[in-house]
């Protein structure tokens, strides 16, 4: 079953790609999302087997490098976490492949997205079910591959292929420090599968160095920080978090699947795979809390000027991923990966529901043009509530529990980074509750800005993409209360035992003594960030205007979005094009050139030119030298000996 | 038979005078082409006296057969090297040696 759950899909998508001409849109859409159904319903099973009874197992499946001390093999290694994972991707995904039959409808090639889909889901569960770091790698390329297929998904656009080509690039400079950080664990442990390493750090009682420039870095250090750099570039963190917004280029339901609820995640899963390692790197850790922290509140910061819908969405989930990775850098990975759980159904939903906006609207997201929409689409509108309220962290709903017990962590945990952490946290729930009303008041409240002329073909998603937001609702309905006691409430430690390093769970015991305030002020701050929202956008809509006004210097810098793309691309995209004239013009054509094939060319021709002189063409000339090589070569064979002895 | 106040070498003398003409005549010749075949022609007779000269000193008759050989060939090639000469002239209206030397590079 465990091969079966991760392998279903790569056929899935293998016979809907490639033999789409034989079973048509229509069977492409029904193979995925009937295997995709079938995945989701034996990852229930599995869940239950393995976080349910707490079992591990690691299934071989072939034999992969052999090569000197380097063993590696391809192997499904399940453990809680793993479970955990697996559920959340196939769940989320076959909702979103029922979702793509309905908004994909009008689109030709809908049978190759299908197929993407299901790639993606199959490289996905290969990064989380990986036994190795190789492996993991493998999916973690995996993934980005169908995020940079699904992003240019409609190639017919040039901001959808420039969006992917960022994103694929973006993500290379990540993926440049995950491939050094796994060359690091290579050359320290000599051996790149998880269980093997984590047992080898465990025994290293003495740190190892590793000279770099002369300056000596602790090893594992060293090793975190570089897969934290993979994991910055997948999770979109502060530095290379430019990919992400543009990566709204996709359809929606990629956005959803891809970019909200599982591949951006995968830093934050690697990050809690890596914690025997993390544990040993306080360092590396303190920088993992400032990044996320920073990450989450720049993201807030930026989605009050969007007025793009998705993109609203988009810098909301760059905040959540803060979350996610500063409650993993200060230790309390039950609580990163209960966000983590929680945030993949209701950041799925508001994905998914501003998808049915956008399909109401034709294709239209600024939400400048929408306003009053909630008497047009009701039930997309509660859905919506749903999840927004969810992400507020609004109890009872699912982002209450594993936000707040982030933040509690955060405090428990101490030391000045996290207390930092706790506040910038508790700031950043208030700006999400504020940006996150907003772009509800802007779409469901108020007068319609629309072009009333169409207003009577606003109607309501088919039941393909009503049924996906349905089961997500009740995801980030229940979801929080559901996991809450094994994922960080009394029962965590037995719960993760054997996959999350157990010493580190100590934070979340130490949180459950934080003062009271500390366990309100999230909820507080979410609520006056709502009630902020509703007064700005609903009781008094010039407010915003004025604030801008007023506040200008600081608006200009959250419209351009921190100059982050503007110095990118400034220095590396206009820089790299320089940097490759300059050395085509003085590196190429000066040197290399020169002294190379144009060099060997011109010597060539200029022997040429002075050989040439000795063809006369008269024919005595041509005689002569005959006779005197035959002079030569008889007075050679009469005298030639005698004269060599 | 060499007739007995004359030994082999005074033939190999003029044979040799005779191959130093016709290579001095390939050589020194500026005038036309036919001079050139013609000094060819003697370079063939004097290697043919050679012949003919061991074939007396020696009784050996194949030296003599094999004059006749070169003779034919001489005859064969003196006409092919008219031929050309010929259509040489029909082509560039001249048969100087010193207008000869289109094949320079």
């Amino acid at each position: 079953m465990e091969i079966a759950v991760v392998f279903l899909p790569l056929i899935a998508a293998v016979v809907a790609g490639f033999g789409r001409r034989v079973v048509g849109a229509r069977g492409a859409e029904i193979i995925t999302t009937a295997t995709l159904g079938l995945c989701a319903a034996m990852a229930i099973a599995l869940f239950y087997q393995y976080a349910g009874l707490g079992q591990a197992a690691t299934i071989p499946v072939l034999d992969w490098i052999n090569s000197g001390t380097l063993h590696l093999s391809w192997a499904l290694h399940f453990d809680v976490l793993t479970a955990v994972m697996v559920l959340v991707v196939t769940s989320v995904s076959a909702m979103v492949h029922l979702y793509s039959i309905g908004y994909m409808h009008e689109d030709p090639s809908r049978a190759k997205f299908m197929a993407y889909l299901s790639l993606f889901t199959f490289m996905m569960l290969m990064l989380v079910t990986a036994d190795n770091f190789v492996q993991m790698f493998f999916g973690w390329e995996g993934v980005g591959l169908a995020s940079y297929l699904l992003i240019g998904f409609w190639n017919h656009k040039p901001s959808a292929n420039d969006a992917a080509i960022k994103a694929f690039i973006v993500n290379r400079v990540g993926d440049f420090g995950f491939v050094l950080g796994i060359f690091t664990i290579f050359a320290l442990f000599g051996d790149l599968q998880f269980s093997n390493v984590f047992n080898a750090a465990a025994n290293l009682h003495q740190a190892r160095l590793f000279y770099l420039f002369g300056m000596p870095f602790d090893a594992i250090t060293l090793a975190c920080v570089l897969l934290f750099i993979g994991a910055v570039g997948k999770s979109a963190q502060l530095g290379l978090h430019t990919w992400l917004p543009d990566a709204m280029e996709g359809p929606t339901p990629v956005s959803a699947l891809i970019h909200a609820a599982t591949m951006v995640t995968a830093g934050v899963f690697m990050l809690v795979r890596i914690s025997p390692l993390l544990d040993l790197a306080p360092v590396a850790r303190n920088i993992i809390v400032v990044v996320g922290a920073l990450t989450a509140f720049v993201g807030a910061a930026i989605a009050f000027a969007q007025f793009d819908i998705k993109k609203v969405v988009a810098y909301s989930t760059m905040s959540q991923l803060g979350y996610m990775v500063f409650a993993a850098g200060a230790t309390a990975y039950g609580a990163a990966i209960f966000h983590l759980f929680t945030h993949a159904f209701f950041k799925a939903l508001l994905f998914l529901g501003a998808g049915a906006v956008i399909h109401a609207m034709h294709h239209e997201q600024d939400m400048r043009h929408y306003g009053g929409l909630y008497k047009k689409l009701p039930i997309t509108y509660v859905l919506m509530w749903i999840g927004t309220l969810a992400l507020l962290g609004v109890p009872p709903f699912a982002g209450y529990f594993s936000k707040d017990m982030i933040l509690e962590a955060e405090f428990a945990g101490g030391i000045s980074f996290d207390t930092f952490a706790f506040w910038v946290g508790v700031i950043v729930a208030f700006m999400t509750a504020t940006y996150s009303s907003k772009v509800m008041f802007m779409t469901f409240h108020g007068r319609p800005r629309y072009d009333l002329d169409h207003a009577h073909d606003i109607h309501e998603a088919p039941l393909t993409m009503l049924i996906p937001l349905f089961i997500l609702a009740a995801g980030a309905l229940l979801s929080g209360w559901l996991a809450y006691d094994y994922f960080v409430g009394e029962h965590h430690a037995l719960f993760w035992e054997g996959a999350i390093q157990p010493k580190s769970e100590l934070i979340l015991d130490a949180a459950e003594h934080d003062p009271l305030w500390v366990k309100l002020a999230p909820t507080l701050a979410g609520l006056l960030g709502l009630l902020l929202g509703w007064f700005c956008y609903v009781k008094e809509p010039d407010l915003p205007a004025w604030f801008a006004k007023t506040f200008a210097p600081l608006n200009r810098i959250i419209e351009n979005k921190f100059y982050f793309d503007k110095v990118y691309g400034a220095v590396f995209a206009a820089g790299a094009p320089l940097l490759g004239k300059l050395l085509w013009r003085y590196g190429d054509i000066g040197i290399i050139d020169r002294y190379g094939p144009d060099g060997a060319a011109r010597a060539s021709s200029f022997m040429g030119a002075r050989l040439s002189k000795l063809q006369t063409g008269y024919l005595y000339h041509y005689a002569f030298v005959m006779l005197m090589a035959l002079v030569m070569l008889i007075v050679w064979l009469l005298f030639g000996n005698r004269m060599g002895a | 038979m060499i007739p007995a106040n004359l030994s082999v070498e005074h033939f190999l003398i003029v044979a040799a005078a005779l191959f130093t003409l016709g290579v001095l005549g390939v050589f020194i010749n500026r005038k036309n082409i036919i001079v050139i075949l013609m000094a060819i022609e003697m370079m063939l007779l004097a290697v043919n006296l050679n012949f003919v000269a061991f074939s007396a000193q020696l009784h050996d008759l194949v030296g003599q057969v094999f004059v006749m050989f070169t003779l034919t060939v001489a005859a064969a090639e003196a006409a092919i090297g008219l031929a050309i000469l010929v259509i040489y002239f029909r082509r560039l209206g001249n048969i100087e040696v010193a207008e000869a030397s289109q094949m320079k590079g």
